[in-house]
């Protein structure tokens, strides 16, 4: 019975990831990397669709965070740590390194 | 070893060729003595402190990283623990000694504690300001509960030491995007009140994690309101800017201003615009020693120039 029960929640659980890609005829979000090489968001500059997770990932010896003002903030990223956050809502949302401001970027959110 | 006695003249002629050769130097501390109000600095060890400068004499460590354990220096921690033994040897004490922040890599509570066993063994107060990565803790609270007593908002404070007035700033909370470094409108309102009644003649000394003048934008290397404070230190006679961050020893003196950094006694940083990005720099394991250090300060009666020297691990 228990066997059963899993099965059709899986079956719901892709059945709804479907739906979600279907939701628009072009809306269907993939996942996006955001890489931090020598104190560099890369790509610097992105447009998204809604819905979109993004998964930013530190590669320098020195760590970072990515901030942006009243959406999200992650914790700070050691080597080869990541943060990922997910665009629910269409915008620009233009982010930075809280330790090293100098280092920014845009996603923009369709 | 290797040491280096630049005498710096304190007027704003300064040559160039003095100005870059002092900014060849690469240490791992600075002994500073103040006399007359003009700060000179001198080596750890060698020819300059055989001289037995009078008045206050002070050292300054800087970025000591514990916890950092990449290829640039695989025992951030050790190579600490080499500076303050070479401090323990000195032959003349100084009477305290300064942090310019970046004590620990992480701000984890560990980092604190080793930094805080190697670092006493050196028998001298220490007078700290923070670095952004000692702020780097879920809550924030690790500096502060160790270090910020009797400090004002993100850990500000100033103290007098043998008629030298000495301030501890902060520039490295609230930082903007795109920015540099940030002193913010409060500190910068309590640095005018707490110069209010100093007379002209006091010899200031300001110290900073991050620079407060501009070396490098392109990577950060500066401080977005740095140019405010100094103006409130505009007019007296002798002000000493001493900061860390950079990893690598510069100076510039600017009229009545000289400005320093400090070595780290982690890693080195590369020279600005020489790299892709100011991220620690791997040498070979025979040269790191004689790119970490610490400096030394004497304050003395008198009107000789300036000099500060800073001295490696090893040369």
């Amino acid at each position: 019975m228990m066997h059963v029960t899993l099965r059709s929640l899986g079956k719901l659980a892709i059945a709804a990831m479907f739906s979600m890609c279907l939701g628009g005829a072009h809306a269907c979000a993939e996942d996006t990397a955001i890489t931090i090489d020598n104190f560099t968001f890369s790509p610097a500059e992105l447009t998204l669709k809604v819905g979109t997770t993004v998964t930013w990932t530190n590669h320098d010896d020195i760590p970072h965070t990515i901030v942006s003002a009243g959406k999200f903030r992650s914790k700070t990223l050691d080597t080869d740590n990541s943060f990922s956050f997910t665009f629910t809502a269409a915008g620009d949302y233009k982010y930075f390194c809280s330790l090293h401001p100098h280092m920014t970027g845009t996603i923009k959110v369709e | 070893m290797s040491e280096f006695d630049h005498d710096h003249n304190d007027h704003p002629g300064v040559s160039r060729r003095k100005v870059l050769e002092c900014m060849t130097w690469a240490g791992t501390g600075v002994l500073w003595t103040i006399s007359g109000g003009v700060p000179r600095s001198l080596g750890l060890v060698g020819s300059a402190q055989a001289a037995e400068p009078a008045g206050l004499t002070f050292l300054q460590i800087s970025d000591s990283h514990v916890g950092f354990d990449k290829p640039a220096n695989p025992n951030a921690l050790g190579t600490l623990e080499e500076a303050i033994a070479k401090i323990r040897t000195m032959p003349m004490k100084p009477s305290f000694m300064i942090h310019t922040g970046d004590i620990t890599h992480l701000s984890k509570a560990a980092e604190f504690d080793n930094a805080d066993r190697i670092i006493s063994q050196a028998k001298l107060d220490v007078h700290y300001v923070p670095g952004e990565h000692d702020f780097l803790d879920e809550e924030v609270k690790f500096y502060k509960d160790r270090y910020g007593k009797g400090s004002k908002g993100a850990g500000w404070y100033s103290f007098d030491a043998n008629g030298v007035h000495f301030i501890g700033l902060v520039n490295v909370v609230d930082l903007k995007a795109g920015g540099l470094g940030n002193l913010g409108a409060e500190q910068l309102e309590w640095l005018e009140d707490d110069l209010k009644g100093k007379s002209k003649s006091t010899p200031i000394v300001v110290f900073a994690h991050i620079p407060l003048w501009t070396v490098y934008p392109q990577w950060g290397w500066g401080t977005e309101d740095g140019a405010r404070a100094l103006d409130y230190l505009k007019g007296y006679g002798s002000v000493t800017v001493l900061n860390g961050h950079i990893h690598q020893v510069m100076q510039k003196v600017e009229g009545n201003v000289t400005f320093h950094t400090a070595r780290s006694t982690a890693f080195p940083q590369p020279t600005p615009g020489t790299a892709p990005s100011p991220g620690p720099m791997k040498v070979e394991d025979s040269k790191l020693r004689s790119m970490l250090g610490v400096a030394s300060i004497n304050f003395k009666q008198g009107t000789q120039p300036l000099a500060i020297i800073d001295t490696p691990l090893a040369g």
